[in-house]
């Protein structure tokens, strides 16, 4: 059954995959947090027509599938002009997914300002944008910060799904090898053991993150 | 094909299969979930232990590798699945994880208040737990084990990477006759935002079902 | 006569602070003991240790002859195990400042399902002794109505009508009157006042009413800092408190 000489043959390979996987979470993340900033800004715009327009896109994206998203990305956006390589179709794929799921964070969190700070900034004669930086911002980010830690877990253990589209990240890559060998435990069980590696202890570092956030309040 | 025509071709040939596997998926992540969340807070530290690892291995990886390695490595020990009771496994446990997490923290979450006063009444744990926790644990888990619902339909699209011939596995062939990509996949993606509407309308429906004049 | 309860060098620790502190006391069969005093003097832990919601550090507390928190098993003192101490919990029953009603049954549920439960009575009888004795607290117009929907002083009534119906031989009120607005309190202690004078159920009552305490005890006993600084007769002890502690006490209560 498990072969240990096969296992290390293959470790070396799929090793240098999981450097494709590591940067596709985080530009991903990075592009999520950028997008679910400005959706949860639009959504509390008081123009109807943006706030509800930004609304539904944001129910329509998080309401189907990522898979799909990203086949969309890949095979559809071409038809328009827009032929993206896989990494960079992915990372748009996972980005504005979850963008969608980081813009309700934010939404909440920037909700939880007591409206009082608000007032205040206006009575010490602070711009909208000033008040936004100075103020609201920096109440906003510490307590939704192991939320957001969460998130970007979970676009980690998402990366697969962009083999999908032809990305060659550790998945994929245990796959090929798979494939060539006909042996696919070993390659299988190394992925799921390197994303258990490395998602298991940042969420443990997460909510030890949030008892020591929570005890400052 | 006409953008109806390949809506109709698309649920023709998938929606069976996509339903089928968030059916029963759905019933094994829930009964997982209730076990396993029960199960986290026993009093005998093997079954805590045992559940723990349950819920964290199955959290703590990816979905697409659990579902690759239960239908692609457990034939190498001897163990030959179906696509779809691979794909029912793999989603089942995975989500099992995520709702033993919800039912744990609802349970909780009841004031402790309500333990003491069954304590003074002199009934059983188990007593406790059947008729006046759970109960009320039950309302609070509500919206986000609708969530999960959700979360749950839109990973089945997963089972179309194990040859399974589901909505998304039936779009990518359509696709691949006809060469209608921009249709296939937008209908593709109307057609789940259409399947999950009466999933998040239905879990509204029981939350306000059980709290009826509780509230 | 022999105490009904008794606790004997009874202890309670929490953290740094010792609530209870080496705690001799009795409560005889049919009594109504009155217990008064400052918040965290420790009147509260008293009571939760006879109702097992917490276990004594040291000390033996006796429930109607019988070690509560101890059982014999094979000639040696043990720990109760959860057995032993439903077989005590039988006898004794408490109503909490804070009701802790059952939100998701109605007023007629919440009462009836204890004895079904743990009684094991049937349906129709629990019925029955439940409607009796939301009668009797005055809420009979009330029985299919959901807690949420009730006024504190209704939910203290239901709470209270749900502890009796299990006929405790120890009633035990936990300031129960403490959460309600001022103006719902009367009709509680009426409720108690006319269990009082009815039955010979033993009570213990931790209150700040004084009026009433002084009106149904028998005997009064002031906790302060963790023990009993002055126990006695209610005439006696609220028209002639002897230690200043009472004395500083019981002024701010004389308006």
């Amino acid at each position: 059954m498990w072969n240990w000489d096969y296992a290390f043959s293959i470790l070396p390979q799929i090793l240098s995959a999981l450097k494709i996987t590591i940067s596709a979470t985080f530009v991903g993340f990075i592009l999520a947090l950028f997008l679910g900033l400005i959706f949860s800004v639009l959504v509390r715009s008081d123009i109807k027509i943006v706030s509800l327009a930004v609304r539904g896109i944001i129910q329509f994206i998080r309401n189907t599938p990522l898979l799909v998203q990203l086949y969309f990305i890949f095979y559809v956006f071409p038809k328009i002009g827009i032929s993206l390589k896989p990494f960079t179709a992915g990372v748009l794929g996972v980005g504005i997914h979850y963008s969608t799921y980081l813009s309700e964070v934010f939404r909440s969190g920037i909700e939880a300002v007591p409206a009082g700070q608000w007032e205040v900034a206006k009575a010490l004669n602070f711009s909208h944008i000033q008040a936004w930086i100075k103020i609201i911002l920096p109440q906003v980010i510490p307590p939704i910060i192991p939320v957001i830690g969460n998130y970007l877990i979970t676009m980690f253990k998402e990366t697969p799904l962009l083999s999908a589209i032809t990305l060659v990240e550790i998945l994929q890559t245990a796959k090929i090898l798979g494939a060539g060998s006909f042996r696919y435990l070993e390659g299988f069980t190394i992925v799921g053991i390197i994303f258990f590696l490395l998602s298991y202890p940042s969420s443990q570092l997460i909510k030890k993150l949030e008892v020591r956030l929570g005890a400052k309040n | 094909m006409t953008t109806y025509e390949i809506f109709i071709s698309l649920i023709k040939a998938g929606l069976k299969v996509t339903i089928q596997v968030t059916f029963f998926a759905a019933i094994l992540a829930l009964v997982l979930g209730f076990i396993s969340g029960l199960a986290r807070m026993s009093r005998y530290r093997t079954i805590r232990f045992i559940s723990g690892v349950y819920i964290e291995v199955f959290r703590g990886t990816s979905l697409l590798v659990q579902l690759f390695w239960i239908y692609f490595a457990l034939p190498m020990m001897g163990i030959r699945l179906s696509a779809l009771t691979a794909g029912v496994l793999a989603i089942g446990l995975n989500y099992g994880a995520y709702c033993s997490e919800v039912v744990r923290s609802a349970i909780q979450n009841v004031p402790v208040g309500q333990t003491e006063a069954c304590i003074a009444l002199n009934m059983t744990k188990t007593q406790r737990m059947v008729k006046v926790i759970i109960p009320q644990a039950f309302v609070m888990m509500l919206p986000n084990l609708g969530n999960q619902l959700i979360e749950l339909l839109k990973s089945t699209s997963l089972v179309s990477m194990i040859t399974l011939t589901d909505l998304t596995y039936q779009a990518n062939i359509l696709n691949a006759t006809t060469f209608e990509t921009t249709k296939v996949y937008t209908m593709l993606l109307v057609i789940y935002f259409i399947i999950g509407l009466p999933l998040s309308k239905g879990v509204k429906l029981l939350e306000a079902k059980v709290s009826e004049g509780r509230v | 006569m022999t105490p009904i309860v008794s606790y004997q060098n009874v202890t309670k620790t929490y953290g740094d602070l010792e609530v209870l502190k080496d705690i001799d006391f009795n409560i005889y069969p049919g009594e109504k003991v009155a217990l008064i005093g400052p918040s965290g003097s420790g009147k509260t832990t008293l009571a939760r240790l006879l109702m097992t919601l917490e276990e004594p550090d040291s000390g033996i507390i006796e429930v109607e002859n019988k070690n509560l928190w101890q059982e014999e098993v094979g000639g040696e003192l043990v720990k109760a195990k959860e057995k032993h101490l439903r077989e005590m919990r039988k006898s004794i029953g408490m109503v909490f400042q804070h009701f802790y009603l059952f939100p998701h049954m109605t007023v007629l549920k919440n009462v009836m399902e204890a004895p079904m439960t743990v009684l094991g009575l049937s349906k129709k009888k629990a019925r029955q002794q439940a409607e009796e004795m939301l009668e009797k607290v005055g809420l009979s117009d009330k029985l299919d109505v959901y807690p949420a929907q009730l006024s504190g002083g209704q939910k203290q009534r239901v709470a209270i009508a749900r502890a009796l119906v299990m006929k405790p031989n120890i009633m035990l009120f936990d300031e129960p009157t403490s959460a309600l607005d001022p103006e719902l309190v009367g009709e509680v202690l009426d409720v108690i006042k006319e269990i009082a004078f009815e039955s010979d159920m033993t009570m213990l009552l931790i209150t700040h009413e004084m009026d009433f305490a002084k009106e149904i005890a028998d005997r009064v006993a002031f906790f302060n800092e963790g023990i009993i600084a002055e126990q006695g007769d209610p005439e006696e002890l609220f028209n002639n408190p002897k230690t200043p502690r009472l004395q500083s006490f019981l002024s701010r209560f004389n308006s």
